[in-house]
C-alpha cells in the first residue's frame, strides 16, 4: 500500500534526532491520535541550514517527517512556509488516502517550528502562534481529552 | 527483506494443512457434482457434506442435524444474531453483548439498533472478562438474545461460557457464542456449556477461508438469512461449497482431537516469549487474562511507539504479526478491545499481537525477541514521547 519511496524513508529516515540550541522547535499532533511530530530547525540569516525530527506514529508519519526535513533544508524561511502537505506527499510518490493526514502533520510541524523561530526573534506576536498546529486532532475526534 | 518468513499471525488466519487440502482436492475436479442432483455424482457430494457435518457435530458434542454450514464466521454471526432477533421480535427487542466482540457481532448489533432493537454492551475488566453478576442484572423481561464470544481475537481472553450459559438458560434467554477463535484451542461441549448457537470458521484452524458453520440447538426459533434453494435443510440457501465444507470437516476433526497437545505446545512458546520480552524490553504491558487466555495469543503494548511502524519493521525482518493501532484498524481510534480493557489511547496505539501456531518453533521466539528489542529501541529513539519521558524520568510512572 505504500510507495517504494515511502518505505525507503520509513526504513532509512533522514535527519532523525534533535538539534541542541535549535532556532525553532515545533511539535504537532497528539498521542491520543497516534501521531506526534517534533521538528527542530537551525536557521542562519533567514535560511534553514539544518532540520531534525522525532516522530511517534505510523510508517507514513515517519516517512513524511523525513521527507519534510529533506525538502526544507537549504530553503529560506519564506520558502519553507510555502511547503504544502501535497508537496510532501508528492515527493514521496503519493500516500494512501487514509494516510493523507500524516502529510498535514508534516506541513504543520514545519510551520510550528517556523512560528517558534519567528516568536523567538520578535518577528511575530504570540497571538499568531499555534493557529494551525495542534488543531488536527479536533478535526477528527469530537471529544479530545488531552490529559487522558 | 529477510528470506526467512516467521508467521506469527495465526489468530488472523492459518495455512490449510496438507491433509486437509488433499481431502478437499477431489471435490474441485472429478467429484464436482452438485449435492442437490440425484445422480451418483451429486449423491457423492451430498455424502461428503454429511460426513463433514458429523465431524463438526462430534467436535461440539452436538447432533449433526444442528449443524449448518455458512460462507464464513461472519455469516454465522450475522445469521445467529439477526435470525434470533427477527424471529423473536414479538417477544422482545433487547439484546445483550459485550464491548469486546469481533466486528462481525458488534456491527450486526449496531445494525439491529437502527432497526429498533436495544442493545446492552457489557463492559469488561482490565483482563477482558465480563462480570456475570452484571450480565444477570442486565437481563430484562424483553431480552431475547445474549451473544458473548468464547475467546477474544485480540487479547485471547476466554469468558466463563458455562456460567453465562447457565444464567441464560435459567432466565430463558437464547445464548449465542462466537467460538471462531476457540475451536482447536478450547474443548467445546454445547450441552454442558448451555449454548444455543455457536459460530465457527474453518480458516482459523487450518481449514480453508470462506467457509464456516453455525450450530443451532434443536428448537431454537431463528429466521433464515439466505433465501433461495432448499439446501441445508431449507435453512441456508445456495449451492454448497463442497470442497470447503469437506476441508472444514477434516480440519475440525484434526483440531479437536489434538487440543491438549496443541495447547501444551503453544503455551510453552507463549511463556518463553513473555519471559524473554519482559526481560529484554522495559515499559511494556501484557494485555489479556494471565491464565484464562488462548494459549498461542500474546498481546503486548510498548509504550512510546506506534503499532504500524512496529509491524512494518518486523515485516522487514520477515516477522508477520498484527496490531491494534488506529493505523492498522482502518479508523482513527485504536482497537475497541484495547480501549475496553482500559488502555489509554496512546498505549493502545503501541500494541502488538503475536499468535503462535502449528509451525511455530522456539527459534522463532528467540528471533522475534531479538528483533523486537532492537526495533523497539530504534523506534523509541525517534519518538518525541520517549524523549519527554527520559527528560522527566522519575516524574512519569508507567501505568
Ligand atoms: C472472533 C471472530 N469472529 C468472527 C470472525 C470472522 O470470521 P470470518 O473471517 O470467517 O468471517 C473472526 C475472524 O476474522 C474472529 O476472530
Amino acid at each position: 500500500m505504500y510507495s517504494d519511496k515511502v518505505m525507503d524513508h520509513f526504513a532509512n529516515p533522514r535527519n532523525v534526532g534533535e538539534i541542541e540550541g535549535a532556532d525553532g522547535v515545533g511539535q504537532v499532533g497528539n498521542a491520543k491520535c497516534g501521531d506526534i511530530m517534533k521538528m527542530y530547525l537551525k536557521i542562519e540569516d533567514g535560511k534553514i541550514t539544518d532540520a531534525k525530527f522525532k516522530t511517534f506514529g505510523c510508517g507514513a508519519a515517519v516517512a513524511t517527517s523525513s521527507m519534510a526535513t529533506e525538502l526544507i533544508i537549504g530553503k529560506t524561511v519564506d520558502e519553507a512556509y510555502k511547503i504544502t502537505n501535497a508537496a510532501v506527499a508528492e515527493a514521496l510518490d503519493g500516500l494512501p488516502p487514509a494516510k493523507m493526514h500524516c502529510s498535514n502533520l508534516a506541513e504543520e510541524a514545519i510551520q510550528a517550528a517556523l512560528e517558534d523561530y519567528k516568536l523567538k526573534n520578535g518577528l511575530t506576536d504570540e497571538a499568531d502562534v499555534c493557529k494551525k498546529c495542534c488543531k488536527r486532532c479536533e478535526d477528527v475526534h469530537d471529544l479530545i481529552d488531552e490529559d487522558m | 527483506m529477510s528470506d526467512r518468513l516467521i508467521y506469527l499471525d495465526h489468530a488472523a488466519t492459518t495455512a490449510v494443512k496438507p491433509e486437509v487440502f488433499e481431502a478437499m482436492k477431489p471435490y474441485f475436479t472429478e467429484l464436482f457434482g452438485n449435492p442437490s442432483s440425484i445422480y451418483s455424482l451429486g449423491r457423492t457430494a451430498k455424502k461428503a457434506i454429511s460426513e463433514a457435518r458429523e465431524k463438526v457435530a462430534a467436535a461440539l458434542n452436538a447432533d449433526a442435524k444442528e449443524i449448518f454450514f455458512t460462507g464464513s464466521g461472519t455469516e454465522a454471526d450475522n445469521w445467529a444474531i439477526k435470525g434470533v432477533a427477527y424471529a423473536n421480535r414479538k417477544k422482545g427487542k433487547h439484546i445483550i453483548t459485550t464491548a469486546i466482540e469481533h466486528h462481525a457481532v458488534l456491527h450486526t448489533c449496531e445494525y439491529l439498533e437502527k432497526e429498533g432493537f436495544e442493545v446492552t454492551y457489557l463492559p469488561v475488566d482490565e483482563n477482558g472478562l465480563i462480570c456475570t453478576k452484571r450480565l444477570e442484572k442486565a437481563i430484562r423481561p424483553d431480552t431475547i438474545l445474549i451473544t458473548i464470544m468464547l475467546a477474544n481475537n485480540e487479547i485471547g481472553t476466554i469468558q466463563p461460557i458455562e456460567e453465562i450459559g447457565e444464567i441464560a438458560r435459567q432466565k430463558g434467554v437464547i445464548f449465542h457464542t462466537d467460538a471462531v477463535q476457540a475451536i482447536g484451542n478450547v474443548k467445546i461441549d454445547v450441552k454442558s456449556m448451555n449454548v444455543d448457537l455457536l459460530s465457527l470458521s474453518a480458516h482459523k484452524f487450518y481449514g480453508p477461508k470462506g467457509v464456516g458453520a453455525l450450530y443451532i440447538r434443536k428448537g431454537i426459533n431463528i429466521t433464515n438469512l439466505m433465501h433461495g434453494g432448499a439446501q441445508e435443510r431449507k435453512r441456508r440457501a445456495s449451492t454448497e461449497n463442497v470442497a470447503g465444507i469437506v476441508g472444514l470437516g477434516k480440519a475440525i476433526e484434526i483440531a479437536s482431537n489434538n487440543i491438549e497437545q496443541y495447547n501444551k505446545k503453544l503455551l510453552a512458546l507463549s511463556q518463553k516469549a513473555i519471559e524473554e520480552i519482559s526481560e529484554k524490553i522495559p515499559y511494556i504491558k501484557f494485555n489479556g487474562h494471565q491464565k484464562l487466555r488462548l494459549p498461542g495469543t500474546v498481546n503486548i503494548s510498548f509504550r512510546f511507539i506506534e503499532g504500524e511502524s512496529l509491524l512494518l519493521m518486523l515485516d522487514m525482518k520477515g516477522i508477520l504479526a498484527s496490531s491494534g493501532s488506529a493505523c492498522t484498524s482502518g479508523s482513527l481510534d485504536p482497537s475497541h478491545v484495547l480501549l475496553a480493557i482500559g488502555l489509554p489511547h496512546e498505549i493502545a496505539h503501541g500494541s502488538l499481537r503475536i499468535s503462535f501456531g502449528e509451525e511455530s518453533t522456539e527459534q522463532d521466539v528467540s528471533f522475534l525477541v531479538e528483533q523486537l528489542s532492537l526495533i523497539v529501541e530504534r523506534l523509541r529513539g525517534m519518538s518525541p514521547l520517549y524523549e519527554d519521558f527520559v527528560k522527566n524520568e522519575g516524574r512519569n510512572l508507567y501505568v
